[in-house]
């Protein structure tokens, strides 16, 4: 049994999945993942040695295609859905970057 | 409506023989929704407008559409498939007013097909759940008792057939989320092989074990829309070039020769309910009867599926979720500067179990762990899909893989949710299909004891739906699950 998550370590972990977690949170989850990898754990028990990982089954790719210019989405439609569009501009507007 | 109304085959016939018109049809169904949503809390978004100006086109050019196999056939869909012109949210609040530009590939293939899109199912979260408690739109019931969780992720779906609101419903399966409402709302489910069906315009959780399959009353319903929704499409890669079978023909009752394989062992180590266990074992007596032959198989490593699954899918499911930024679309929190907007959105847009499984998947995916965690389960997953080619396809192979769709009938709202290892279980003999690829369906094999439907299981060889289809078929011949109704319906 591993032990559980701390939550420093939580709020490590959210840091990099850019999430900004409250307090209850960091609790809630430093219990409920230290649990879950703990069952998770029991993949440790299956013996690997030689085999080769699966992250896909696919066996036949087909990508390839023409490389020809199709219709995509035109620029309004594509803005459309932001939640700050500069749309005569025709750009996504975000926050300063840079101080 | 008239007696087999609430088949795809149905409406489909009642329309090419104009003894119904698409609008009757569509207006019908319409009005079930609005009828039955207060209770099921079913439906996201009503598509009333679209679906009766579409009824209405195909009414009056009838001739045009004769041979549609879809011809008429209101259709409900999950709603994290996009549709162009209509709300979108994967019952997401971080998607609360997203309106896609372009519908996904298999929402075209059923409107060139004469189907009618009138609504879009609840669903959990990014498709993330066993329940329906996870959507950020309150959870659907299920139709066979209002207090009790219809199963998940694609539950609003498989409510909306089970309830007679539509005869076909879409969803999507990355761990069981097609199958598992399936059994616990007593309709058909099916999860096609992987890269059968294109995934062009689903909002990605786990794009390795994702895939489209639809949940009918029949399993004949089952097959007609794999015969739509199947095929070969360039904008998605990772869809399939081999040949689509006429999935209907494969359904000819005669299962004599075939030999089904029952993971004993598994399903008697895993806790499954005996009211449960005694429906599969019986509708396995019937397959035996009608000339199946039943053959004990092992899976040695199906053990390990729940473990690896939550971790590759978690895995893939925080790379996908990064999109969600507030940027292009959906949900933004405001802050004055951009790493804090993209955090606090992320966090007021996702709901817990989202956040859970992005933070689980960050971990396993992160420096020191990607090997110990990542690496393994893929290593694992080698040994799950092995197991399955050797049973399938080894010396003494069977032709589908029996066991329970879900070791319990559906659970009582609430009685799961604090506890998300728990609600992880559910998904013991589903996840398998997806990690292996396989193809698999729930057909209904009877009722518990208190009225709560039962499901059985099918897995089937790569792009062998045939086989399993005729399975299924051949039992429902024998039974008469496919028609009862909930009461509410």
């Amino acid at each position: 049994m591993r032990p559980g998550f701390t939550r420093e370590q939580v709020a490590a972990i959210a840091a990099l999945a850019n999430l900004e977690l409250d307090e209850s949170e960091l609790d809630l989850f430093a219990r409920q993942l230290g649990d879950i990898l703990a069952y998770a754990d029991e993949v440790q028990r299956a013996d690997t040695a030689g085999v080769p990982p699966t992250a896909s089954v696919v066996t036949r790719h087909v990508s390839d295609r023409p490389d020809v210019v199709v219709r995509c989405l035109d620029r309004d439609a594509a803005l459309a859905n932001a939640p700050d569009a500069a749309l005569d501009a025709g750009l996504f507007r975000v926050p300063r970057v840079i101080g | 409506m008239m007696p087999d109304g609430h088949t795809v085959r149905g409406v489909r016939d009642a329309v090419r023989s104009r003894a119904r018109s698409a609008t009757e049809l569509c207006r019908e169904a319409l009005a079930a929704a609005e009828r039955l949503n207060p209770q099921l809390n079913a439906f996201l978004t009503l598509a009333s407008d679209a679906a009766l100006a579409r009824a209405a086109a195909i009414d009056r050019d009838l001739a045009s559409w004769q041979d549609a196999p879809l011809l008429g056939v209101p259709v409900a869909l999950k709603d994290n498939l996009s549709t162009c012109g209509i709300r979108t949210t994967a019952s997401s609040k971080i998607l609360e007013n997203f309106v896609p530009p372009y519908s996904a590939t298999v929402v075209e293939r059923l409107e060139r097909a004469g189907a009618v899109v009138i609504a879009k199912t609840n669903c959990d979260e990014f498709a993330m759940g066993s329940s329906n408690e996870n959507s950020a739109f309150d959870p659907v019931r299920n139709p066979w008792s209002l207090d009790r969780i219809p199963g998940g992720s694609s539950g609003g779906s498989a409510a909306s057939v089970a309830a007679r609101i539509t005869p076909l419903a879409l969803g999507s399966d990355t761990g069981g989320s097609i199958r598992q409402p399936a059994a616990l709302c007593g309709v058909v489910g099916l999860k096609p092989t992987y890269g059968r069906v294109s995934r062009y315009g689903l909002l990605a959780f786990a794009s390795s074990l994702d895939q489209i399959g639809p949940l009918t009353t029949t399993v004949y319903d089952a097959a007609a829309t794999l015969n739509v929704i199947a095929g070969r499409d360039p904008a998605d890669a990772t869809s399939a070039p081999q040949a689509v079978d006429d999935y209907t023909r494969s359904l000819t009752g005669d299962v004599r020769g075939l030999r089904i394989g029952v993971p004993r062992r598994l399903v008697e180590g895993e806790g499954v309910d005996s009211e449960v266990m005694r429906a599969c074992l019986d509708a396995l007596d019937a397959l035996g009867a009608r000339g199946a032959t039943l053959v004990d198989v092992e899976l040695p490593h199906a053990k390990y599926a729940i473990p690896v699954y939550y971790l590759v899918a978690t895995a893939e499911a925080s790379s996908n979720l990064a999109r969600y930024d507030g940027v292009r679309y959906g949900f933004r929190a405001d802050s004055k500067d951009l790493r804090t907007m993209y955090a606090r959105t992320r966090d007021l847009g996702f709901g817990a179990e989202v956040k859970r499984r992005i933070m689980l998947g960050t971990y396993v995916l992160s420096a020191g762990y990607y090997d110990a965690y990542y690496l393994k389960a893929q290593q694992v997953r080698t040994l799950i899909l092995r197991d399955y080619e050797d049973a399938l396809g080894g010396a003494d192979a069977v032709d589908a893989i029996a066991m329970p769709t879900s070791p319990t009938a559906a659970f009582r709202l609430g009685e799961r949710a604090s506890d998300p290892l728990q609600m992880y279980l559910a998904d013991v003999f589903t996840v398998s299909a997806n990690l292996a690829g396989l193809p698999a369906i729930s057909v209904p094999c009877g009722f518990t004891g208190s009225g709560l439907p039962i499901g059985l299981q099918l897995t089937g060889r790569r792009f062998d739906e045939a086989t399993i289809l005729r399975i299924a078929d051949a039992y429902e011949r024998d039974t008469a699950w496919s028609t009862k109704q909930p009461p509410i319906a």
